[in-house]
């Protein structure tokens, strides 16, 4: 018993390896010391049988169904111990390497990286080259964010090609707005919102079932011509999109936020929830799970980008192309995008966003101080919303369809999975992340590479792997950064110097 | 009443095997605060490696006792989806233990994005089905031509999940594993400097979730015959929804939620509309969390000043 | 249970408090945590609340900040000058939480949600385990605890949105208001540093500054002085005497260290299991025989004793 005993106090083996980084390494076993190359070698070899064990009833058998419809097994053991192999080797290499003398336990990042922060922040040697550097962050990448189009159209050769481009940066841009305005909420406030995605369905609804309606069209085509439904729809239904949305927010918001902590994040999760399945189930307002169709696509502030007369390449002088209307795009979410944002900027130094941080680092000394803790919580739901709702009525107007399975929790969770690795609170940290994010699960998609003979060969699918590499990176950033791309805050006002706040003071909230 | 006490039974057996899930929850919750949400992909491997074990047993090694497969395949499943679990615990959540609350969350997403492509990946996205093991029902009442069964089934499921049930009680009561639990519950720096080893008691936590989650999902294959990749997160919210309603950190409110959800879906379909079940659902665990956020049997939280 | 006040003399906490708690009674489930208390505390006066652990102090400062409910009593503030019983007791029976008075108003404070003490009662107070707003800069939570004053018009102003030159001059004022805070706490070198990188004592002082950034009539201290060494103990005294001099801002505090009580109060309230055993000047409760059996902790037989004096003395008193 004593020996399967896991916590027998009396066990000094068990005092010793608890881990803990009080523990001196010097108290480490009295037995004597394995070598080096020892321990690596024991320890790849331990991780390349559990791999092996881990793996083996998924990967080394595979339920196939025979040509009667009953499963069969087929077995892949083979592929078991290439992988029981590889992970044997990589350990090895990185024990000698990266891991060397100390157990990858102890390498992990659990004393907060403040000294070296704070020595980034004050005593660098060139600390007005680091400010002039962080000071043209923002600049450069949003003249870069602006030159796109062009670069794209430039480097491929024509406007044609580059709709995959263009394609590609609206599909980022929209991301990073939907992290921007969840960074309100997550960031800033320090609210844990796990539907936020239910903002965003509300949006793309609002705007698909406005524009589609056929009861306003005729009355609008009544009074102000026919078309103009068609034409204006967008730029009416955004505002009211955003409304609408933030109105949920409050809604929402009220009654749950006095709740606490992941409390908090599983009612927004259960929100959300409720809200996709009653998209789903009211069939008569939202069509269910066939979702809406044919909604107006976006014209240019009521000029349509059609081919014909009166159509945008015609009034322009230019010649139709389906890309104008594309690039439009582009710049109206860069345009949300900006506006986010901006606006986030500003409310940071007001009362609201101080507020906010004062908020997410200590709830109750702010209720000393008078601050009316719901009401500010309320204004960070409701604004945070209100972007996700603009976010939702750009995605129904840019694919022209909306339907419940666009808005699953998973959206939620890459949409805060941003706010995370980006650094919560930081806009560029945001910004950088959802290039990553969602850039790199693109980029995931054009592996046809790997269809080649020496590698996987033609009957390679290599879309199947991308939400597995996806996943799988989401884990590998965590552990490797876990306050994200950019830790340190920037505080909103100074006296005398701007200097940033390490990661390692700044709360994350509990509300 | 006869639809009445048919949903009850039908409600009682969804009822055990969410609370067996909902149990991997509240244990995780209560003793590193974090929710796992990899735990639905975890059942939902549990399945699977359950599935591939009775087709070795029945298709390959031809045994034909059912009640041998069941016993062997949830052993099976329970050791190995431990092993799955004790390797997602050692690499995705560990290194972040202390850090950033929102890191392990973050992390435990990643998981269950990872884990549920996994199985895509490794056994294909097609429903596989499992010829059906055991058909006996009972009749226990029959009025106008309706009905109401018991089925073997049903009654194997309860039976385990009961019997399991007091095997656990036993081991978190009344063992020193239990004993060191409950002292990382309170305070784990405290506990480790008493001796208790942390990072093996919580690694045990989680293969204790696991293994009852196994047991979860053994059973749900057996009840619906069928598993999918997808088959995780469902089951996964509704039992974390079982855990909070409960009282999120206690063991009897875990199982005691996951009953009532269980109850409340079904008769829900039965009455009302089949539609709306999961909204009925979750919108009970809004009501609940905003009226009573400490949950049933949950410690109120006092919010010191 | 506690002694009839004996032949009250005119106080200034009587003539003019700021503060009135009548039959202040806390219970937490079966445990009764304050029962019963009643005391003044006087305008422009430095009010000490002192007694053993467990006493009941942080329990009355929490039920007078807001973030408790008092299961039974009242505490009423007066702005301006004291109320009258009349209007006292008009507010309170029309179950209004505030109202004019002749001299300025009334608050009733176990009426007001926490945040309304802080802002409508202007309520301030500090935290016996320190709370500041640790990732944010010095400067930044000092501005904070202006966000009343800052957003009169809202929390969400379209001047302070669009930077219009009237928010501009708002946030100048309020930044010269730190300023004049932290360089009476010594902190104006710190300012642009993260609160949680400060010394100990020096966040100490910066809650104090924070706090009476809101501008408050009334400044609650849990236990200013706690873990602080001499040096920085003495330069609190020095602030809250200074701010009891040259701000219009009343002060109650915790505390144990009875070096910064006996210096600086002018009025000390004694509580002991919830119940207040003594209420006086500092000169006073020093020679209460009750007083002094409590805080000496003494034996049983020695308490007796000490009892008997005081009955003594106290019949010596009222037969001379």
């Amino acid at each position: 018993m004593a020996s399967a005993d896991p916590v027998d106090a009396t066990n000094p083996d068990a005092v010793k390896r608890t881990d803990l980084a009080q523990v001196p390494p010097a108290r480490r076993p009295a037995r004597r010391e394995k070598s080096v190359v020892e321990r690596a070698v024991s320890e790849a070899l331990a991780s390349g049988l559990l791999t092996f064990f881990v793996l083996l009833p998924l990967v080394g058998f595979h339920a196939t169904e025979s040509g009667t419809g009953s499963l069969v097994l087929d077995y892949r053991f083979g592929l078991v111990a290439v992988f029981a192999l590889m992970v044997t080797a990589g350990r090895l290499v990185l024990n000698l390497t990266v891991w060397r003398g100390d157990g990858p336990r102890r390498s992990a990042a659990r004393v907060p990286p403040k000294s070296v922060a704070e020595a980034e922040a004050v005593a660098s040697p060139w600390p007005r080259l680091g400010a002039v550097a962080s000071a043209l962050v923002k600049p450069v990448f949003f003249g870069l964010a602006i030159a796109y189009p062009l670069i794209a159209v430039t480097l491929v050769g024509g406007l044609g090609p580059s709709r995959y481009w263009i394609d590609i940066g609206i599909y980022i841009l929209t991301y990073v707005m939907l992290g921007w305005g969840l960074n309100i909420v997550v960031g800033l406030a320090g609210l844990l919102d796990l539907g936020y995605v239910a903002f965003y369905a509300v949006g793309a609804y609002t705007f698909a079932l406005l524009s589609t309606s056929v009861p306003i069209n005729d009355f609008l085509a009544g009074h102000l011509g026919e078309g103009f439904w068609t034409a204006w729809s967008f730029w009416v239904c955004l505002p009211v999109s955003g409304i609408l949305a933030a109105f949920w927010g409050v809604i929402l918001g009220f009654p749950v936020l006095r709740l606490r902590g992941d409390y908090l994040a599983i009612v927004t999760l259960a929100f959300g929830e409720i809200i996709r399945l009653v998209l789903i189930n009211w069939v008569s307002l939202t069509n269910g799970g066939a979702g809406i169709a044919s909604i107006p696509a976006i014209s240019f502030f009521g000029i349509p980008f059609s081919s014909g007369e009166g159509g945008f390449a015609h009034m322009f002088g230019l010649p139709f192309d389906s890309m104008h209307r594309m690039i439009f795009l582009y710049f109206v979410i860069l345009g949300l995008a900006a506006l986010t944002a901006l606006v986030t900027v500003r409310l940071r130094k007001m009362p609201v966003g101080r507020a906010w941080e004062a908020l997410r680092e200590d709830e109750i000394a702010c209720r000393s101080l008078g601050i009316n803790t719901t009401l500010t919580k309320l204004t960070a739901f409701a604004i945070g919303a209100m972007f996700g709702g603009f976010a939702g009525a750009f995605f129904a107007v840019r694919i022209r369809f909306v339907s419940p399975e666009s808005f699953t929790f998973m959206e939620s969770a890459v949409i805060l999975a941003i706010v995370v690795l980006g650094g919560m609170g930081s806009q560029m940290g945001v910004a950088a992340a959802a290039i990553l994010l969602i850039g790199g699960m693109e980029m995931l998609r054009n592996l046809s590479f790997l269809k080649n003979e020496w590698l996987f060969g033609p009957n390679f699918d290599p879309t199947l792997y991308r939400m597995l590499i996806f996943g799988f990176a989401m884990v590998a950033v965590m552990v490797w950064r876990p306050r994200g791309l950019v830790a340190n805050r920037m505080p909103t006002i100074f006296l005398k110097q701007r200097k940033s706040v390490s990661g390692s003071l700044v709360k994350e909230g509990h509300g | 009443m006869e639809v009445f006490v048919q949903q009850l039974i039908n409600g009682l057996t969804l009822g055990s095997i969410y609370g067996l899930i909902a149990i991997g929850y509240t244990m995780v919750f209560g003793i590193i605060g974090m929710v796992n949400f990899s735990h639905g992909d975890v059942f939902m491997v549990s399945a699977f490696t359950g599935l591939i074990c009775i087709l070795m047993l029945t298709t390959v090694l031809g045994m034909s006792s059912i009640f041998l497969i069941l016993v062997i395949t949830l052993v099976v499943a329970m050791i190995f989806t431990g092993l799955v679990s004790w390797t997602i615990e050692r690499v995705a959540y560990r290194p972040l233990r202390g850090s950033f609350r929102l890191a392990p969350m973050i992390s435990a997403i990643g998981m269950s994005i990872f884990l549920s492509n996994f199985v895509q990946v490794t056994q294909g996205p097609r429903n596989k089905p499992i010829p059906p093991m055991v058909t006996d029902v009972f009749v226990i009442m029959e009025r106008d031509g309706y009905q109401v069964t018991l089925a073997y089934k049903q009654v194997i499921i309860m039976a385990v999940t009961a019997g399991l049930l007091l095997v656990f009680w036993w081991l978190v009561q009344k063992t020193p594993l239990g004993r060191a639990q409950r002292a990382c519950e309170q305070d784990r720096k405290m506990a480790a400097l008493l001796g208790v080893n942390v990072d093996r008691t919580i690694s045990l936590t989680f293969v204790i979730g696991a293994a009852l989650a196994a047991v979860a999902g053994v059973m749900f294959l057996m009840y619906y015959g069928v598993v999918n990749f997808a088959d995780g997160f469902v089951p996964g919210v509704k039992a974390f929804t079982a855990a909070v309603l409960g009282g999120i950190g206690s063991l009897p409110g875990a199982v005691l939620g996951g009953l009532l959800i269980g109850l409340i879906e079904t008769f829900w379909s039965a009455y009302f509309s089949i539609e709306y079940k999961d909204v009925a659902a979750f919108s009970i665990l809004v009501v609940v969390l905003i009226f009573m956020p400490q949950g049933l049997l949950g410690r109120p939280e006092v919010e010191k000043v | 249970m506690c002694a009839a006040p004996s032949a009250p003399p005119a106080r200034s906490w009587d003539a003019d408090p700021i503060l009135v708690v009548d039959h202040l009674s806390m219970r937490f489930g079966g445990l009764i945590a304050v029962n019963d208390v009643s005391f003044r505390a006087g305008r422009g006066d430095v009010t000490a609340v002192i007694g053993p652990n467990g006493a009941g102090k942080t329990t009355v400062f929490n039920c007078i900040t807001g973030f408790y409910k008092p299961t039974a009593g009242r505490l009423a503030l007066n702005h301006g000058g004291p109320a009258t019983a009349v209007e006292l007791d008009a507010v309170t029976a029309a179950g209004e939480s505030w109202t004019r008075t002749g001299k300025g108003a009334v608050y009733l404070l176990e009426r007001l949600p926490d945040h309304r003490v802080a802002s409508w009662a202007k309520v301030a107070r500090t935290f016996q385990n320190i709370r500041l707003f640790s990732g944010m800069t010095v400067l930044e939570n000092l501005l904070v605890a202006q966000h009343m004053s800052l957003s009169e018009t809202g929390l969400l102003s379209p001047a302070a949105l669009l930077g219009l030159p009237s928010w501009q001059r708002k946030q100048k004022g309020a930044v010269d208001r730190a300023v004049y805070w932290l360089e009476k706490t010594h902190l104006i070198q710190r300012a642009d540093d993260p609160a949680g990188d400060l010394s100990y004592g020096d966040q100490r002082r910066l809650e104090i500054a924070r706090a009476m950034c809101t501008g408050p009539v009334l400044l609650c201290l849990d236990e200013p002085a706690a873990g602080l060494n001499p040096r920085e103990s003495a330069a609190l005294n020095e602030l809250l005497l200074s701010i009891r001099a040259e701000h219009a801002t009343s002060v109650l505090l915790i505390e144990h260290d009875m070096s910064v009580v006996m210096e600086i109060s002018d009025h000390v309230v004694v509580l002991e299991y919830g119940g207040k055993i003594a209420d006086g000047t500092p000169d006073e409760v020093r020679h209460d025989p009750r007083v002094i059996a409590s805080y000496l902790g003494v034996e049983d037989e020695e308490e007796a004793v000490a009892e008997a004096a005081a009955t003594k003395a106290l019949s010596a008193e009222a037969n001379p």
